[in-house]
């Protein structure tokens, strides 16, 4: 497939100049942490305090242990899109699999 | 856009759950029917190209933050079914591995970002962009009006979602449980964010990422899965 090298390479510049996300260093509207709706509302909702750790992401915010925020962010970038890469990739063929089958018959 | 866990009852999540589930099946099913192996790293670049682009925080009014999703371009490409399996995949990892979004959660996030956006941005693209010649002034225009119009519209249902659980789900004296913001304060919080810098970021994404791929994609109106694929 012609030219889909580019669009490789330009995955690859994306993570590189990800940490320019950082920069705008706000939560976005309706994604605060307890802390943060302490500050805003003077208490956390109850149903908040039940489920809101009710799963502990390992890369939590696009941090790596032990790396920096700029370096974390990039690191985070490619492990993402590498397992996103992965996930569409086996998904893909799977059911491109099915395609070829249904267009034999 | 992401919504964390604990802002949507449970009993809400199940709901989102329900609304997304079948639509994941139909996806399958259709892609299944058109997808040939050739495409498959178009989706899996799409699908990355999502992830990488949510990273991408953007300043709104009002101090806190947003950021293009990349759905409606994804839809563009390879279809609207390809494009809620690989939003939604990109959604799986950012909730799993980096906490953007919750687990519970993830069946409304999914509907609003993996589906209602890439499902109203690529009707809207094809409602505007009819009889225009692709590469065409009015192409490009309604790339752009599909593309702000599906952030938006996703933007729209996660609003609504957040804004009825203070309603729906409180304590005898009235104190919320989860999301504490009503629909009078939920809607103009998120509408703004999209409809002014988020809105405006998809649509320079979109724009940006077809102009860069235009050489190495055949583009057009015929692009996608569902009808001829894409010829590369």
């Amino acid at each position: 497939m012609k030219g889909i090298k580019k669009l490789w390479i330009g995955l690859g510049l994306l993570a590189l100049i990800s940490p320019l996300g950082l920069l705008a260093t706000n939560t976005a509207w309706g994604e605060w942490g307890s802390d943060e709706l302490t500050k805003l509302l003077g208490y956390v909702p109850a149903g908040m305090v039940k489920f809101s750790d009710i799963w502990k992401a390992p890369f939590a915010d696009y941090t790596i242990p032990q790396a920096g925020d700029k370096p974390g962010y990039i690191i985070s970038a490619l492990i993402g899109m590498g397992l996103i890469v992965i996930i569409t990739w086996l998904l893909g063929h799977l059911l491109a699999q099915k395609a070829q089958k249904t267009r034999k018959q | 856009m992401h919504i964390p866990d604990g802002y949507l009852s449970p009993s809400t999540c199940a709901v989102m759950y329900a609304a997304s589930a079948p639509v994941w099946y139909w996806s399958a099913k259709k892609v299944s029917k058109t997808l040939t192996a050739r495409m498959v790293p178009l989706l899996s670049i799409f699908a990355a190209f999502s992830f990488v682009v949510m990273m991408f925080n953007v300043p709104v009014p009002g101090g806190t933050t947003a950021h293009a999703v990349g759905g409606t371009l994804m839809a563009i490409i390879l279809g609207p079914w390809a494009a809620a399996i690989g939003v939604s995949t990109a959604l799986l990892v950012q909730a799993v591995f980096f906490g953007d979004g919750g687990i519970l959660s993830y069946g409304a996030n999914c509907f609003n970002m993996a589906i209602v956006l890439p499902f109203v941005g690529y009707f809207i693209y094809r409602l505007t962009s009819r009889g225009a010649a692709a590469g065409s002034g009015r192409h490009w225009l309604a790339i752009a009006l599909g593309s702000y119009a599906g952030i938006n519209a996703a933007a729209l249902c996660a609003a609504i979602e957040l804004g009825i659980q203070p309603l729906l789900f409180h304590t005898a004296n009235g104190t919320p449980l989860y999301c504490p913001y009503n629909l009078s304060q939920t809607i103009p919080a998120m509408m703004i964010a999209h409809l002014t810098i988020a809105g405006i970021a998809e649509v320079i994404a979109t724009e940006g990422v077809l102009a860069f791929t235009r050489h190495s994609i055949h583009l057009g109106l015929e692009t996608n899965i569902k009808e001829e694929g894409v010829r590369a």
